[in-house]
């Protein structure tokens, strides 16, 4: 008795399942197929680099596949990495250029999208035709080359950081979320004596905060991997950000140092392995804590200008 | 829009002009100054920086008639008419590299741009949250990996040794760097830019299918129609102006094929089917320095991207009434 309650109380607890047909049956389970397989061939080779990196350079050698965990751990390739001078006038120099580079870009951006949000100007329309045009029509490189070379910028570092000061499909961005900000907020502060400055900064970027952290993000990450400018506009080896440094070593096969074993070791596997993980991971531990604001920052609307 | 909404939308223009007759005077040029100085003065910064990295190397496209030296500047070169233009359309060269340009951006477009939209569906499709969760965050990864890095993995996991060689030799392949092959480029390309951004691109679609009405499938069902018919009749018709504007961009873009990532990965042997129009530009104007000749590859390269998004924006209107402007 007590017992036939029991499964019938179990039986009422059991959530409400929905019938599926097999074709649907078959659908859910194929497609949940399909994802992990698109997951494991992003990862799997991902993994191999982290995975090569801290084995050891003889086995990583004579390997022929995809490793799935280390083998024989060492961190004597990570060592290797941290000596080498390159490196590290590397790393500092794209640390400098990431740094006042998005500096610049969330200023000039925030700017930019601040006037171009505006309604009831004159010249705000034109402004805003001038920037979208530059979208789907643009000088090219030689021009532009010969412009940042005019300004005497090139064989300087701030040639990575003036020269793409902002980017026009962030600003807009910038700008459809601004526009979002019921007027009457401004208008308001704008009564109680605030300039537009102080309206900007103190109002409409601190309601706008989700935005700027993608667009943040986006300047950040485009500074971090960019190595095209840095080729055309320096010279000198000690200017060089990581992502060019990192050129002449895995695609150019320089070897760094010269001499004995440590010559041996830098033009090793591991040691290519190892000095890729340097330059992405801190890039990629940045990017889940914002994930949820990326939808904000492609929104189709704001393409549309 | 047809003439009806036209007369409605002239009427009501009308009717605003009478209950509030400051929106329809336009402010004089004076009034606009004075009230909205501190604005322009703000923007100047702004301003100045498009006047200068855009509009100035547009300017800069005059080189392209010019027999252009350094020393003499662009005010003291030669003219030379469409001499840069001629010498290009009639060098062996050109034939190659809008060939290629084509037949790359053409091969992204069949296969590279479907390829986020179904990722989008399939993701959308996922009963359990947390399981679309981790495989939006997988995806997701290979964004931020720089051009560098990827084209390095690439070459890494395609050499005499990589893991992929070894693994198609198994299916009796011939082993063999694989970048060095003309004939693997294409693929390679295409697959490692799938492999790339496939996950970022899909973003964009999955906020789209979030806002398509859910009870429109639920209407659906009740009519009796399958997944694949739900597909069909609901989900592609709510998509399809996401679709359109990113089509729209794409064929904009597909002039400018990803050249940073064709230098890093071409080698002289595969030049005859990886050397596109911009990195030929890059080529004869970076390193051999002719500046005049390369500005003239350059421009006919953005002129044709710019006729590629306005035709392509006025034939999607004509076809579907949506486009970028």
């Amino acid at each position: 008795m007590d017992r036939a309650i029991r499964n019938e109380i179990k039986e009422l607890k059991k959530p409400v399942k929905v019938r599926r047909t097999v074709g649907e049956q078959v659908f859910f389970a194929v497609d949940i197929v399909l994802c992990t397989l698109l997951a494991l061939a992003i990862l799997l080779p991902l993994l191999n680099i982290a995975f090569k990196s801290f084995s050891d350079p003889y086995d990583v050698m004579a390997s022929t596949g995809l490793y799935l965990w280390p083998h024989n751990p060492t961190i004597q390739a990570y060592k290797l990495v941290f000596k080498n001078p390159n490196i590290l006038t590397g790393y500092m120099n794209t640390i400098f250029v990431v740094v006042c580079g998005t500096v610049l870009n969330i200023l000039l951006s925030l700017i930019g999208a601040y006037v171009l949000s505006r309604k009831g100007t004159k010249l705000v329309k034109f402004f805003t035709l001038m920037i979208v045009f530059t979208m789907y029509f643009q000088g090219g490189t030689i021009p532009f080359y010969l412009v940042v070379q005019a300004l005497h910028l090139t064989g300087s570092r701030w040639s990575l950081i003036i020269p793409v000061g902002i980017n026009t499909f962030n600003l807009i961005v910038m700008r459809t979320a601004m526009a979002s900000v019921p007027d009457s907020l401004p208008e308001s502060a704008m009564i109680d004596g605030a300039g537009h400055v102080r309206i900007l900064f103190s109002i409409m970027a601190p309601l706008t905060k989700a935005t700027v952290a993608v667009i943040t993000l986006y300047y950040a990450v485009s500074h971090w991997n960019s190595w095209f400018n840095a080729m055309i506009f320096l010279h000198k080896k000690n200017q060089y950000p990581l992502q060019l440094i990192l050129r002449e070593i895995l695609i150019q096969d320089e070897t760094v140092t010269a001499g004995g074993m440590d010559a041996l070791m830098t033009s090793s596997d591991t040691f290519k392995y190892a000095t890729i993980m340097v330059a992405t991971v801190p890039i990629l531990c940045i990017y889940p804590f914002l994930q949820r604001y990326f939808v904000k920052g492609v929104m189709v609307g704001a393409v549309k200008g | 829009m047809s003439a009806r909404t036209k007369a409605i939308a002239k009427s009501n223009k009308a009717v605003a002009k009478e209950i509030r007759p400051e929106l329809s005077k336009s402010l004089s040029w004076k009034t606009d100054w004075r009230r909205n100085k501190g604005l322009y003065f703000l923007f100047l910064p702004v301003l100045l920086w498009y006047l200068i990295f855009q509009y100035g190397p547009m300017c800069g496209l005059l080189i392209s008639f010019q027999n252009y030296k350094p020393v003499k500047g662009i005010f003291g070169s030669p003219w030379v008419g469409l001499k840069n233009f001629k010498d290009f359309f009639t060098n062996p060269f050109f034939r190659r590299v809008l060939v290629n340009t084509i037949r790359i951006s053409v091969t992204n477009l069949i296969f590279s741009f479907p390829m986020p939209i179904i990722l989008a569906l399939l993701i959308s499709e996922l009963r359990s949250k947390t399981y679309s969760r981790i495989i939006q965050t997988v995806t997701y990864i290979p964004h931020f990996i720089s051009i560098v890095v990827i084209v390095s993995i690439l070459m890494d996991l395609t050499n005499r040794n990589g893991a992929i060689t070894n693994f198609l030799v198994h299916f009796g392949f011939t082993r063999t760097t694989m970048l060095n092959e003309p004939k693997y480029f294409l693929p390679l390309y295409i697959i490692s830019g799938i492999w790339q951004n496939i996950g970022w691109n899909s973003i964009i679609y999955l906020s789209a299918l979030l806002s398509i009405d859910a009870q429109l499938y639920e209407a659906a069902k009740i009519d009796g129609a399958g997944k694949f018919r739900q597909l069909i009749s609901v989900t592609l018709p709510g998509l399809l102006p996401t679709i359109i504007v990113m089509l729209i961009l794409q064929v904009g873009k597909s002039f400018n094929v990803g050249y940073e990532k064709i230098i890093l990965m071409y080698n002289p042997l595969t030049y005859e089917v990886a050397d596109v129009i911009s990195s030929y530009v890059y080529r004869e104007g970076l390193i051999n320095m002719n500046w005049s000749y390369s500005a003239a590859v350059g421009l006919f390269n953005s002129a044709v991207s710019f006729a590629l998004v306005w035709a392509t924006n006025k034939f999607s209107k004509k076809v579907s009434g949506s486009g970028l402007w």
